[in-house]
């Protein structure tokens, strides 16, 4: 984390283009454009700005965006923050509530429409831009059926109801690539399952096929899939900086994408420090949640 | 007699393997679909000047005009002709796939076999920074290297490649650490062969089929890619039409015109699916087994 922190402030820093350029455009001369500088601390030597910013972020302080209103970093960021993580959140519920099922169906089915079906679909959903889906839904649910909204965030606390509609169309933009990949991944770790020595055992027993399913393929069949949990949170955040662009969402991905174009550094590396350390969590979650599903990975 | 057929192994294996390739495309009906379709983007790519009804950039007063003989996929706001934007866009689209897979491939390829090769140090050195690489998603390192390069095609290249280093490093040093156990490579070190003899002209080409594997999956990754930093304003530049930026531009006016948010995203689809289905083909005739 620390590494990380220290390349994004250096890298930003050589950056061609001057930021003070850019907000005095016309309005200012060379002493405006100093003292500006100067009450920003961007005269400073790049060491000495270093230090102070790495000093400032270990208190939960980002410094102040350069550019329009001049809010907080931190206060931008904790407003961003829970939007990205509900859309987040919801878009792997989706992926999990399309995926699960569909790879167990095409397991069981196998070679027939159904699992054809459900392969043509893996297919299109690995294939379709996050943001194409996004335009597409609008169209169809918002734009024309007039179902759903077709942009905006509502904070849990105005609704639990309200929050849910406004998340429906961006998670399921967000979640679909990933719910393929878990549909393919089950049908395959299942059809190895089914083939093993212990299942045979399991089925001689009498055991029903449901049973079978259940209890004994499906927790194994799982395993793989948990493994690929890692990709998802990829998957996730990158559609999720996408997706809350095409909804108007001022998440984490909008804050940093509009800290991009207007050249605010503090906003860019406050965004970027937080998607990193929202991701590197949740990957340690993971390895923890592994350690719990699976002992022999404990043991070892 | 033992000399001959020790001679023609390589050359019978490598035989093998091509019709092999053959005997699957016959009957795998999706690898045909996507090498047909990326086939026709292809030559749409290349004769564009020629195939485009209009200039791309060209503005008239037929704004907004649905299908019709004259604009095959309608206008945009500006008056300009979708059919021919989207083909000069698959230039961009399709040179930006494959040129950032090729350095990626060329760059993480040598550093992987590098570090697996000679172990030690080396490897550590350069696993670290993999490691560190590895630890973010690839779309946000091109988002956070074009914000520190800045816009425009070699920018956007660059981006990319660099994004996907650690991918084939990974995928080349992991190979490469089991080959390196194997017989034939002891047997060219008795024999005095360079280190770099033995890793370019027997670590390497054993290392291929993977590698050609994760190639195919990151050239759509790519494409991908591209097209969400041109969407999101970070493309190639504002008046080079890629797929990316007529979804963009479009995008306001969705509820007129449905056709501008419907053709450049299926462009984008279509060549992503059709390399997808040569993936899958790939990776079940080179028999790899991977992850994803």
């Amino acid at each position: 984390m620390f590494v990380v922190a220290t390349l994004v402030f250096f890298m930003l820093r050589i950056v061609p283009g001057d930021p003070i350029a850019a907000m005095l455009a016309d309005a200012g001369g060379q002493e405006e454009v100093a003292a500006l500088r100067a009450k920003l601390g961007l005269d400073q030597p790049l060491v000495v700005q270093y230090f102070k910013w790495l000093g400032n972020v270990l208190q939960g302080d980002f410094g102040n965006s350069i550019y329009g209103s001049r809010q907080p970093v931190s206060t931008i960021l904790l407003e961003a923050l829970p939007r990205t993580m509900s859309l987040a959140f919801m878009g792997f519920v989706i992926a999990l509530v399309i995926g699960i099922p569909a790879g167990i169906i095409s397991a069981m089915r196998r070679n027939t429409p159904t699992d054809t079906a459900v392969s043509l679909f893996a297919f299109l959903g690995l294939s379709m831009p996050d943001f194409w889906l996004a335009i597409l839904l609008i169209i169809v649910f918002a734009a024309n059926l007039q179902w759903l909204p077709a942009i905006g965030y509502v904070p849990m606390s105005d609704g639990l109801w309200l929050w849910f509609k406004h998340l429906i169309l961006p998670s399921i933009a967000v979640g679909t690539a990933f719910s393929a990949i878990i549909a393919r991944m089950i049908r395959s770790s299942l059809l190895e399952t089914l083939r093993a020595d212990y299942m045979r055992t399991a089925a001689s027993k009498g055991l029903s096929p449901r049973a079978l399913m259940m209890d004994h393929a499906l927790p194994n069949a799982m395993i793989p899939v948990i493994t690929v949990i890692g990709i998802a949170f990829a998957l996730l955040i990158s559609g999720a900086v996408v997706v809350e662009n095409v909804f108007a969402i001022k998440g984490l991905g909008r804050v940093l994408i509009e800290g991009i174009l207007n050249r605010d550094y503090p906003v860019v590396q406050g965004a970027v420090l937080v998607v990193s350390a929202f991701f590197v969590f949740s990957n340690m979650l993971v390895d923890l949640l592994y350690g719990m599903i699976d002992p022999r990975i404990r043991l070892s | 007699m033992e000399q001959s057929t020790t001679l023609e192994k390589p050359v019978s294996a490598h035989r093998r393997r091509e019709n092999r390739l053959l005997a699957t495309l016959a009957k795998d009906k999706k690898a045909q679909f996507g090498l047909i379709v990326l086939g026709l983007f292809i030559f749409g790519a290349i004769f564009a000047p020629w195939l485009a009804p209009n200039d791309p950039n060209e503005m008239t007063l037929d704004m907004m005009v649905n299908i019709s003989g004259t604009h095959p996929l309608g206008t945009d706001d500006l008056g300009r002709d979708l059919l021919s934007r989207i083909l000069y866009g698959t230039r961009i689209s399709l040179l930006i796939g494959f040129s950032t897979v090729i350095i990626a491939l060329v760059v993480g390829v040598s550093l992987g076999i590098t570090a697996g090769y000679f172990g030690g140090r080396l490897d550590f050195i350069i696993m670290r920074y993999i490691d560190l690489q590895w630890a973010f998603p690839n779309f946000i390192i091109a988002v956070y290297l074009v914000a520190v390069f800045g816009t425009g095609l070699f920018n956007i290249i660059a981006a990319i490649s660099l994004a996907f280093i650690d991918d084939f490093a990974r995928v080349a040093r992991s190979m490469t650490l089991s080959i390196r156990e194997e017989q034939y490579i002891d047997a060219a070190r008795t024999l005095g062969f360079s280190d770099f003899r033995i890793l370019f002209g027997h670590i390497l080409p054993n290392t291929m089929p993977p590698i050609i594997v994760q190639a195919t999956v990151s050239v759509s990754y790519a494409i991908l890619g591209e097209a969400s930093l041109s969407f999101l304003g970070l493309g190639v530049s504002a008046d080079t039409p890629t797929w990316g930026l007529i979804l963009a531009d479009g995008r306001g006016f969705i509820s007129q015109a449905w056709w501008l948010g419907v053709f450049p995203g299926l462009a984008i689809m279509l060549v992503v699916l059709s390399i997808n289905f040569i993936g899958d083909w790939l990776r079940d005739a080179l028999d790899v087994r991977q992850a994803m």
